[in-house]
């Protein structure tokens, strides 16, 4: 039994980090399309579209975050300051684009400096994303349980690679999520936009899905070897599969297939990632049995976490479904 | 870079935390201000009270929401700056940080939103139902916060495992010596605090000539509340002192800037500690005092700092001055909320313009009394990180010190707009007073966002 609970975490965990990627994964998408809407009116409505979300959304993101302190203390202990600049840039990223939220309709002339810091912290929050995944698949240098690398041992052309991918991603999302909320000119923006977007994240996928087997000869021995790839072949092939459905359908100008084709793209990564990488917690040194909370930990928190669980995802979706339907120009929650 | 990153991640912890536990502080203390003003509504029918837990409950989000941006910041902080502390004790604190953090949660996913966005949605005595959650609710967090706080104080429940903490007994590491004494005096704390909130801006009101009878209300129930809370805090306040000297002796020698152990000690009124020397410069001094505090006896003796080396003495100028304000501020606030009721029973209270004009000032002095009194308890540990088992100095990460500068920095940039718009946003809406406004916006549901209910009305 005890054997199983660091893998109960793990899921508990996994769980969060893709609720959270999916779901403020559009919010930041609005932001970072946000400085090319043309007008002042079709911010607002963007805006608008994802303002009685991203609070809850950003929820998964603490869960995610004190649920590796509290499982795996000791992959706490050595991813945060792995990624010492990246998290923090992230997280005042995350303050500013939250704040901008509210103080954007308070402020009069200032109301530019708030787009600015919309944008800005989600590209910011969003780029530092992707460089913390990519440093996940690049692998963390440990000593014993501390971190043992430099200060900017993220800082390599694949996690800034990375980085990118995620903010292409993320556009995706947020244009695929206004193509379904919106009507007017910023739906058809969005539809132009997510064209885009596609070919930038179907490009980033190529180029991962390249670059990270040659340059890390375990992940390709995960994916290359029998009887693994018998396994895993369908990976990539639901994936093109998913891409040409999410092509055809934001050509076809639908207005919700796009969106939750992007958000099967996002799922499909996130395995892929998970494959490479599983049961590793800190690639390509510590798994979750090494980097666990002692059970007592474990099962004490996992009481809570299992009481509160049905509770969020039930409010989750009930948020979701008393703000459902399209938000017409001028409409809002304010 | 050869910055030393010890006093650097202990500077951006403190300048994090300080500016968190304003907003805490004021969230406990103001929610169940706001549960009462409801149940009173609820009884008396008085439209007043409605409005003035509407305004009210505005400014509660917007600190609320605050509280919970800088929160999360701590939360990743413990990891960025304090890695081999999450290593050591992380199987212990871990939990109870989890907990506090799913209770916060559970917060805003139910009672938060019923407590922000249904006043015209739900039956009246449903929605004081949900202040009254959301008031235990922040207690509740509260609880869970301080149980980790008070371990690293006072340990006992756990066993050292190749180094490392582990728990054996939750009962006693959530119950741990110093916990009861630390979550009555940091509660009573944040309602005493918010107390003078209240006060302030009925004073400010009263002075204006404006919104008379909803602040003839704050008035009395700040007065009222705080003449009786604040001599009670007093009281627990010393309980927690004799607390803190039968287990860290050291913090509370520090405290009255007790050098030599082997005589009584004098309740020291000023001195400038000189930490090198051992001694107290400009001295004014009551002889026997502290002893008769601590313990009850004129001749009573209790450890010195000189009874550890001074490698493992607290900064004592810091809590000593720290320890001043604290106590300095706890005693004005005691004789001014007497002297109110005073005036109250006089029934003078509403037109003692001299009292009130500076009373609507002190709204601040709560806040300032627990940022000084969290800085006497959190240095008056070092150099322990958790007391007497794992020093500071231990668990810092490995991260170079112009790192942590550079991310100091920014957090301060940051902090100085974010909060400095907050507390600007805060005082436009008290400024604005309660008034309840035409419902024009579409409100439908319970949207999870405690700032934009500010923003109604």
């Amino acid at each position: 039994m005890e054997s199983y609970l660091p893998l109960i975490w793990a899921l508990v965990i996994g769980f969060a980090v893709a609720m959270y990627v999916v779901l403020d994964g559009f919010d930041l998408g609005i932001g970072i399309l946000f400085p090319f809407a043309k007008q002042e009116a079709e911010r607002d409505q963007m805006m608008n579209t994802v303002a009685p979300f991203w609070d809850g959304n950003e929820t998964w993101l603490v869960l995610g975050g004190v649920g590796l302190l509290v499982a795996f203390p000791v992959a706490y202990a050595i991813l945060m300051p792995a990624f010492y600049l990246p998290v923090t840039l992230m997280l005042l990223g995350l303050v500013l684009r939250g704040v901008s939220f509210e103080f954007r309709w308070i402020a009069k002339t200032s109301k530019y400096l708030w787009n600015i810091a919309f944008a800005g912290g989600s590209m910011v929050a969003g780029f530092m994303q992707g460089i913390i995944v990519g440093g996940m698949v690049s692998g963390v240098k440990v000593q014993g349980t501390q971190y043992a690398g430099g200060s900017f041992d993220w800082f390599t052309p694949f996690n800034l690679m990375c980085g990118f991918a995620m903010i292409a991603g993320y556009t995706l999302l947020g244009a695929t999520w206004l193509m379904m909320k919106t009507e007017g000119e910023v739906a058809k923006h969005a539809r132009k936009q997510a064209m885009i977007a596609l070919y930038a994240v179907l490009f980033f996928m190529a180029v991962v899905s390249l670059w990270t087997p040659l340059e890390h000869a375990r992940i390709a021995e995960r994916w290359f070897t029998l009887p693994n790839f018998l396994f895993f072949w369908p990976v990539p092939l639901v994936t093109a599969v998913l891409s040409f459905l999410c092509w055809h359908w934001i050509r076809k100008g639908n207005d919700t297939m796009p969106f939750l084709c992007a958000i099967a793209l996002f799922f499909m990564g996130y395995s892929g990632l998970v494959i490479s990488n599983f049961p590793y917690l800190v690639p390509p040194t510590l798994d979750v049995w090494q980097t666990a909370a002692v059970p007592a930990s474990q099962i004490f928190s996992l009481m809570g976490m299992l009481f509160m669980f049905p509770i969020l995802v039930g409010y989750t979706i009930l948020n979701y479904w008393v703000f459902r339907g399209k938000l017409k120009e001028g409409e809002g929650y304010h | 870079m050869d910055i030393d990153p010890l006093l650097l991640a202990r500077i951006q912890f403190a300048f994090t935390i300080t500016f968190h536990i304003i907003f805490p502080t004021f969230t406990i203390g103001l929610s169940a201000y706001i549960a009462t003003l409801e149940v009173m509504w609820l009884y008396t029918g008085k439209e007043h009270l409605h409005r003035l837990a509407r305004f009210w409950t505005k400014i509660f989000a917007v600190s609320f929401a605050m509280g919970v941006v800088s929160g999360i910041v701590l939360s990743y902080q413990f990891g960025t700056n304090w890695s081999r502390f999450s290593e050591f004790a992380g199987n212990v604190v871990g939990p109870l940080m989890g907990y506090e953090v799913l209770t916060a949660f559970f917060l805003e996913a139910t009672f938060l939103g019923i407590m922000l966005f249904g006043w015209d949605r739900v039956p009246k005595p449903l929605h004081v139902f949900a202040c009254i959650a959301v008031a235990v609710g922040t207690l509740s967090s509260a609880f869970w916060i301080l149980a980790a706080n008070s371990w690293m104080h006072t340990p006992q429940g756990h066993a050292i495992q190749n180094g490392i903490a582990v728990p054996v007994d939750w009962l006693a590491i959530i119950f741990n010596p110093s916990f009861p004494y630390r979550l009555a005096h940091m509660t009573t704390a944040a309602y005493l605090t918010t107390s003078f909130v209240v006060l302030a801006v009925g004073a400010r009101y009263l002075i204006a000539g404006k919104f008379t009878e909803e602040a003839k209300t704050m008035l009395r129930m700040g007065v009222g509340f705080a003449a009786i809370v604040a001599p009670l805090q007093l009281f627990i306040g010393d309980q927690h002192g004799l607390n803190t000297l039968k287990h860290q002796p050291i913090k509370v020698a520090a405290m009255e800037a007790h050098w030599d152990g082997s005589k009584p000690g004098a309740l020291v009124l000023f001195a400038w500690p000189d930490e090198k020397n051992e001694k107290n410069l400009f001295e004014i001094a009551i002889p026997y005092g502290a002893s008769l505090v601590l313990t009850h006896s004129a001749t009573g003796l209790f450890p010195g700092l000189k009874s550890v080396p001074p490698s493992d003495r607290p900064p004592v100028k810091n809590i000593f001055f720290s320890f001043r304000i604290m106590v300095g501020i706890g005693l004005f606030m005691i004789a001014s909320s007497i002297f109110g009721a005073f005036l109250w029973w006089r029934r003078k209270l509403f037109d003692t313009r001299w009292y009130l004009w500076p009373m609507q000032y002190t709204w601040s002095f709560g806040f300032i009394a627990v940022i000084a009194g969290w800085m006497v308890t959190e240095q008056g540990r070092q150099p322990w990180l958790v007391q007497g088992i794992f020093r500071t100095a231990e668990g810092i990460s490995p991260v170079a010190g112009g790192m942590v500068l550079s991310t100091l920095l920014l957090y301060v940039a940051v902090y100085a707009i974010v909060f400095s718009m907050g507390i600007y946003y805060i005082n436009r809406l008290i400024a604005k007073g309660p008034i309840v406004g035409e419902d024009g916006a579409i409100k439908k549901g319970v949207p999870n966002r405690p700032m934009s209910a500010a923003s109604e009305g």
